[in-house]
C-alpha cells in the first residue's frame, strides 16, 4: 500500500536530467513514431512513446509525474489517429503510474529488470487498449495478438538500446 | 481529512485523470440504430482542437525531415544518377506516343458512353482537378491506418475528398488543417468505399481488417469470384469516381460473423504502406477538363495521319470492290444469288478455224473450204484431214 501513498520516504536515488532532455525526448519519440511507419510499412512493431514513458517513470519514481506523462503521451498519440481521443491516454496513464510505483520497490538499475518491465507493460498497454475499446466503448475492433506480442518485443529491443543512452544524459552531482 | 488526500494523492490523481478521459471518451461515442456503438465521424470542437494541436506539433518536424529526404533524392537523381536518362527519355516518349493512340481509340467509346448516359439521365463524373501532395507522416498506430499530407485547406483540400495515385485509390481526406490534412486509408477498419468486381459485377463495401488488408465485406458466397479478378470503384459512395482501380482479388475467406457470406481479401493496386506522392481529387465534373481535352486533341492529331492512311486504303478497297464482279448481290434474294447459279455465264469461246491449215496447225491439216469467207462459220463438222496432193515430177 506504500506504493500508493504520497508521503512515502524515498531513500532511492531520484535521477535528474537537463530540461532539454525532458522536452525533446518525448517529442522526438512522438515524431519518430509517426514518421517511421511510412518507411517500415506493416513492420513498425514498436511503441516509442511507451518506451519513453516507462523509462522516465522508472527512473523518476514519482507516480504523479509518471501518470501525467503517460496521459499526455497517450492523448497525443490518440490525437494523431482517427480513433477516439483517450483510449491510448488511459492505457499509458496506467502504464506510467505502475512503472513509477514499481520504481520505488525494485532495482531499476538492473537492465534485465528494466527490459522485462518494458515487455510486460507493453502487453499491459495493449490489453488496456482492447479493454477500453471493447469493454468500455462497446466498439467491435478487430484484434491480432501476435502483432501486439511483436510490438512488445520490438519495444523491448528499442529499450535495450535507448535506456543506456538516456542514462548517460542524467545530471550527476 | 487532509491527511487522507495527502496520503492517497497518487491514487487520487490517477483516478481523476482516468475518470476525465473516460468522460471524454463517452462524449465521442454514439449509439447507432442497429444497437451498436460507433465513434462519431465528425469530431466535436474540443476534440478537433486537440487534433489541431497535435498536428501543429508533429507535422512541422515531419515536413522538415521529408524535405531533407526529398532534397537528398533530388541531388542524387539530377546530378549524380544521370546515366540512363537519355534511354529512359526515349522510352517514355515511345510510351507517350503509344498511350496517345490508345487514348484516341478510347475517346470514341467515352463519347458514346456520354451520349448513352445522357439518354439514361445519368451523368458520369470525371476527375476534373487534382492537387498533388506529399505524404509526410502517419498515425504511428497499426490500429489506425491514417497518414498526413503536406497540403491543407489553404491549398483547397476539403473533407471527404478522394485521394489516389496513378496505380489506384488510396483513401479519403478525413480531417483538414490549414497546411496539412489527415487521410483515412482504404485499409483502415473504419473506412468504407463502394467497389465492384470487374468480371462478376458483384458490388460490396471495401474496408480494412485487423492486419491492414483491404477486404470486401457483405458479399454472398459466390463460386465465380476467383483470385486475380480486378476490383474497381463503383462510384456509389459519392467520394471516389467510378471505374478507378482498387486492386485485384487476393483470396476469398468465409465471413466469421455471418453464415453464407464471404470476405474478399483485396491486394491493393496502390502501395499503401510506402506512399510518397498522391493526388487529391478536388473537383469532379460531368465533362473532360481543359487539360484532358487538349490531350485528346493532341492524340487525335497524332493519330490523324495514321487514320488518314488507313481511310485511303479502305476507300481504294471499296472502289475495287465495286468494279469487280461480286458473288453476292445485295439486291437479289438469297435463292437467286449469282453464287448459287450453276450455268456458266461466261462460256468458253472456240477459237476460229484456220483458213489455210498447214502442217503446223495443231491436229493436222484440213481440207480448204470452198467458201473462203473468213467470217463464215462451218456448217458441218469438218472432215478429217486428207493428205496433201503432190504434183508428179517431170
Amino acid at each position: 500500500m506504500n506504493t500508493f501513498s504520497g508521503n512515502l520516504r524515498r531513500d532511492l536515488e531520484v535521477r535528474r536530467y537537463p530540461i532539454l532532455v525532458y522536452a525533446m525526448t518525448p517529442l522526438t519519440a512522438l515524431v519518430l513514431q509517426a514518421w517511421l511507419p511510412r518507411f517500415l510499412g506493416g513492420f513498425a512493431w514498436f511503441d516509442l512513446p511507451l518506451v519513453v514513458v516507462v523509462y522516465f517513470a522508472l527512473v523518476q519514481r514519482i507516480p504523479i509525474q509518471g501518470t501525467l506523462m503517460g496521459a499526455g503521451m497517450g492523448l497525443f498519440e490518440d490525437a494523431l489517429t482517427s480513433h477516439a481521443i483517450g483510449v491510448n491516454g488511459i492505457a499509458k496513464t496506467v502504464v506510467g503510474f505502475l512503472a513509477s510505483s514499481l520504481g520505488t520497490r525494485i532495482d531499476v538499475e538492473n537492465p534485465a529488470i528494466r527490459l522485462g518491465l518494458t515487455f510486460l507493460l507493453s502487453l499491459l498497454s495493449s490489453a488496456t487498449y482492447v479493454f477500453v475499446y471493447r469493454g468500455l466503448l462497446g466498439i467491435n475492433q478487430q484484434w491480432t495478438w501476435f502483432v501486439e506480442l511483436f510490438k512488445a518485443v520490438g519495444s523491448t529491443l528499442i529499450a535495450a538500446a535507448l535506456f543506456p543512452a538516456l542514462d548517460r544524459l542524467q545530471i550527476r552531482e | 481529512m487532509e491527511s487522507f488526500f495527502i496520503r492517497y494523492r497518487n491514487l487520487l490523481v490517477l483516478l481523476v485523470i482516468l475518470l476525465a478521459q473516460i468522460i471524454g471518451l463517452a462524449v465521442q461515442v454514439r449509439h447507432t440504430g442497429a444497437g451498436r456503438n460507433t465513434l462519431d465521424p465528425g469530431d466535436g470542437p474540443g476534440v478537433r482542437l486537440i487534433r489541431l494541436w497535435a498536428d501543429a506539433v508533429v507535422t512541422p518536424p515531419e515536413q522538415a525531415i521529408h524535405s531533407t529526404k526529398l532534397g537528398a533524392e533530388y541531388v542524387w537523381q539530377n546530378y549524380i544518377d544521370l546515366r540512363h536518362t537519355q534511354s529512359e527519355n526515349q522510352e517514355l516518349k515511345r510510351t507517350i506516343d503509344r498511350l496517345r493512340l490508345e487514348q484516341a481509340e478510347l475517346l470514341e467509346d467515352a463519347l458514346q458512353g456520354q451520349r448513352l448516359q445522357a439518354l439514361a439521365s445519368f451523368q458520369q463524373k470525371y476527375i476534373y482537378k487534382t492537387v498533388a501532395a506529399q505524404a509526410v507522416g502517419s498515425s504511428g498506430s497499426d490500429q489506425s491506418r491514417v497518414f498526413y499530407l503536406d497540403k491543407g485547406s489553404a491549398e483547397g483540400l476539403q473533407r471527404d475528398m478522394a485521394v489516389i495515385t496513378a496505380d489506384g485509390i488510396v483513401g479519403k481526406v478525413r480531417d483538414v488543417f490549414p497546411h496539412s490534412a489527415q487521410v483515412l486509408a482504404i485499409n483502415d477498419q473504419t473506412s468504407g468505399a463502394g467497389v465492384i468486381l470487374a468480371t462478376t459485377r458483384l458490388r460490396g463495401i471495401l474496408r480494412g481488417n485487423a492486419i491492414g488488408q483491404p477486404q470486401i465485406v457483405g458479399i454472398l458466397a459466390d463460386q465465380r469470384i476467383q483470385p486475380g479478378e480486378k476490383v474497381l470503384t463503383a462510384g456509389g459512395d459519392l467520394i471516389f469516381p467510378r471505374g478507378l482501380p482498387v486492386g485485384v482479388v487476393d483470396k476469398v475467406v468465409s465471413d466469421p460473423n455471418r453464415d453464407g457470406f464471404i470476405d474478399v481479401i483485396v491486394k491493393p493496386a496502390a502501395h499503401l504502406d510506402q506512399l510518397d506522392e498522391v493526388l487529391v481529387i478536388t473537383s469532379t465534373e460531368p465533362r473532360f477538363s481543359d487539360e484532358q481535352q487538349q490531350d485528346l486533341a493532341t492524340s487525335e492529331a497524332v493519330k490523324g495521319a495514321e487514320a488518314a492512311a488507313i481511310a485511303e486504303q479502305k476507300k481504294a478497297s471499296a472502289i475495287m470492290a465495286e468494279r469487280l464482279p461480286g458473288l453476292i448481290d445485295p439486291n437479289l434474294p438469297p435463292e437467286q444469288q449469282p453464287l448459287l447459279e450453276t450455268t456458266n455465264p461466261n462460256p468458253v469461246v472456240r477459237p476460229p478455224q484456220p483458213l489455210h491449215p498447214d502442217r503446223f496447225t495443231p491436229g493436222g491439216a484440213v481440207q480448204p473450204k470452198t467458201d473462203e469467207t473468213p467470217s463464215a462459220e462451218p456448217e458441218t463438222k469438218p472432215a478429217p484431214p486428207a493428205a496433201p496432193k503432190r504434183n508428179p515430177q517431170p
